[in-house]
């Protein structure tokens, strides 16, 4: 275990350097000047020079990248080109919103897609769960933001007893009414993500439904659904960390667009802003922000994986 | 399937490796239309392609023209199938217009993972091992990165649009293809009639062509299908951000985003374009299904 897990360190952060890298190269190395953007299209020749000078952007490719990352390392992200606010200090506030909506979107997601996937997978030659597969499957399909606006139609414009959007201004100073605003975000993350999750949970039960070892348990006396909660689930579980892993992007993704619909001040709509202002110093942040966030959060669930599976723990 | 008696085949020159695909695709097809949710993925799919085409030259309204006169129109008045927005826009002809947007990207898209995903898998499971590993890593740290972030970086740099989104996708899915596809060769490159081609001295360029292309072949059609699924959501969702078709065309996430602050008015007008999204993909979703099915021979009998 010890093993793995200097070995997973190690390829955690050569996979942040890399990605930081790539973000760097795709923002520098395509065309397109925050100079002419901050002095305007009728800027002179020496004023464009000068605030190149002053953002650093006259210095070699390398020297840039390496002020950044040494900066970043210190928890330093830079300031904006346009009006010089901290960028950490903007992230650090825009995660109180985002970091709630995506974990509680998460815990839906699996309280939703759980139950259901063994269900359905139990249940899977009778109506109840091809139901609940057809529902996964239109699930999948409808767009997160389609269900965003479809609950901000039922239960703010019709039911009106929740709010179409907006945050507390002092944050979660008032902690209900801050609740009260990430309701419907998270139930639409939660529903979207659950619907991905529930296929998965569905076929990894059904893997281990016919597997010996609970016909064993079903043998010395375990009921079907007592063999299934005590030797199935852990089973079934493996698969289904692995591609949670993998769906955490996706999750991320979801919540930028999530915090759009419902106008949270989120890391989300920070980055859509920054990127219309082409604020190039704030967008290399966040994008890294979030692509380092998903890192460490597959790389805790590989971790988790590994624990989960006496198997894989002893094998070193 | 030849009905002669199998003493008579080798008399024969063998069929032409044209006349084997395609007795092999009739086989996939006919699998493929016994199934409920292959004829609706295909269905759908066909819609669409319709809709993209008939759109070119013929919809009911002009779907730019405005007419304040008849802004606010309910489904069924004055001509307009789903009614009209608020400055008179004919929704069912926007939604026509809109589908060229959709399949453009799910097909542009689509192929280019595949693509992608293919040259990638290639060059993971095709090269020397240490190369080869290299290549690995580079796709699990890809697939870290979220196409919609890779979407944004390309608008911040050269400004959102159709060609921004198509490349953000396709490189995207690409590498998750690839992912999928490089297991696919490993496999194959193990069977024995790969040893017995690498053994009678065949090249790597040749053992591709003649014996992983077509086996994977199924893998990427079935990848192709979902990746097209996933590049309509994206498209969708990066038009509603403001990255992605520009608000002059008609698209169906822009309907989104421009008849969202109406919502309470007239909440029809985000219904339709919300549905068109969601029976596109989910056709596309079932579809992919259906040919993973289809192209198993083992699950071919099954009919679900």
């Amino acid at each position: 275990m010890t093993r793995y897990l200097v070995w997973r360190l190690v390829l955690l952060v050569v996979s942040v350097f890399v990605a930081s890298v790539l973000i760097f190269a795709l923002l520098r190395l395509l065309p397109g000047d925050v100079a002419t953007t901050i002095g305007g299209l009728r800027a002179t020749p020496a004023q464009l020079a000068r605030i190149r000078a002053e953002l650093g952007l006259d210095r070699s490719l390398p020297a840039q990248y390496g002020s950044w990352i040494g900066g970043v390392l210190h928890g330093d992200f830079g300031r904006s080109q346009l009006d010089g606010s901290s960028v950490g200090a903007q992230l650090a506030q825009k995660l109180q919103v985002t970091a709630p909506l995506a974990a509680g979107g998460t815990l839906l997601a699996l309280l939703i897609a759980v139950p259901l996937g063994v269900l359905a997978a139990v249940r899977h030659r009778s109506p109840v769960g091809a139901g609940v597969s057809a529902l996964s499957q239109v699930g999948i399909a409808v767009p997160t933001l389609w269900v965003g606006l479809v609950l901000v139609l039922v239960f703010a414009v019709e039911l009106n007893v929740l709010p179409a959007q907006g945050f507390p201004t002092n944050g979660w100073s008032d902690p209900g009414l801050a609740v009260r605003s990430l309701v419907l975000p998270w139930i639409a993350l939660g529903l979207s993500e659950g619907a991905v999750l529930l296929r998965f949970v569905r076929s990894s039960v059904l893997g281990v439904l016919h597997s010996d070892y609970l016909r064993t348990a079903r043998a010395k006396g375990l009921t079907r659904w007592g063999a299934l909660l005590r030797h199935g689930l852990r089973n079934a579980a493996l698969p289904v960390t692995s591609v949670l892993g993998l769906q955490i992007a996706a999750l991320i993704v979801g919540a930028v667009v999530i915090e759009q619909v419902f106008t949270l001040p989120g890391v989300g709509s920070m980055l859509i802003a920054d990127v219309a202002n082409r604020d190039l110093v704030k967008v290399q942040g966040e994008v890294l922000v979030i692509t380092g966030a998903v890192l460490v959060i597959s790389f805790l669930i590989d971790i988790v994986h590994r624990l989960i599976d006496p198997r894989l723990r002893e094998a070193g | 399937m030849s009905h002669r008696a199998p003493e008579y085949v080798p008399a024969r020159p063998r069929r032409s490796a044209w006349r084997r695909r395609q007795a092999a695709l009739r086989t996939v097809l006919a699998a493929l239309v016994r199934r409920r949710s292959g004829v609706f993925g295909l269905v759908v799919f066909g819609l669409l392609v319709v809709a993209g085409l008939v759109s070119l030259a013929w919809t009911p309204f002009d779907p730019e023209a405005t007419d304040v006169h008849s802004a606010w129109l309910l489904p069924l008045h004055g001509g307009h199938l789903l009614g009209t927005d608020r400055l008179g826009h004919d929704q069912f002809s926007q939604l026509l217009a809109g589908s060229r947007e959709t399949l453009l990207t799910a097909v542009a898209a689509g192929v280019l993972a595949a693509v992608i995903g293919l040259v990638l898998a290639l060059a993971a499971a095709m090269t020397p091992r240490r190369f080869g590993a290299v290549v690995v890593q580079l796709i699990d740290i890809l697939i870290a990165f979220p196409v919609l972030l890779l979407a944004m970086i390309l608008a911040a740099v050269y400004g959102g649009s159709t060609v921004t989104a198509i490349a953000a996708i396709g490189v995207g899915y690409g590498v998750v293809v690839a992912r999928v596809a490089r297991g696919e060769i490993a496999s194959v490159r193990q069977t024995d009639y790969v040893l017995a081609a690498q053994a009678a001295g065949a090249r790597t360029g040749r053992i591709v062509r003649k014996h992983v292309l077509p086996n994977i072949a199924p893998t990427l059609i079935v990848q192709l299908s979902l990746a097209m699924a996933l590049a309509v959501l994206a498209e969708a969702a990066l038009t509603y951000l403001g990255y992605g078709t520009s608000p002059s065309v008609p698209s169906w996430g822009g309907m989104l985003a421009e008849q969202q602050a109406y919502i309470s008015a007239r909440p029809l007008l985000v219904i339709w374009p919300g549905l068109a999204i969601a029976i596109t993909v989910l056709g596309l979703n079932l579809l992919g299904d259906a040919l993973r099915d289809a192209s198993d021979p083992r699950l071919r009998g099954e009919v679900a």
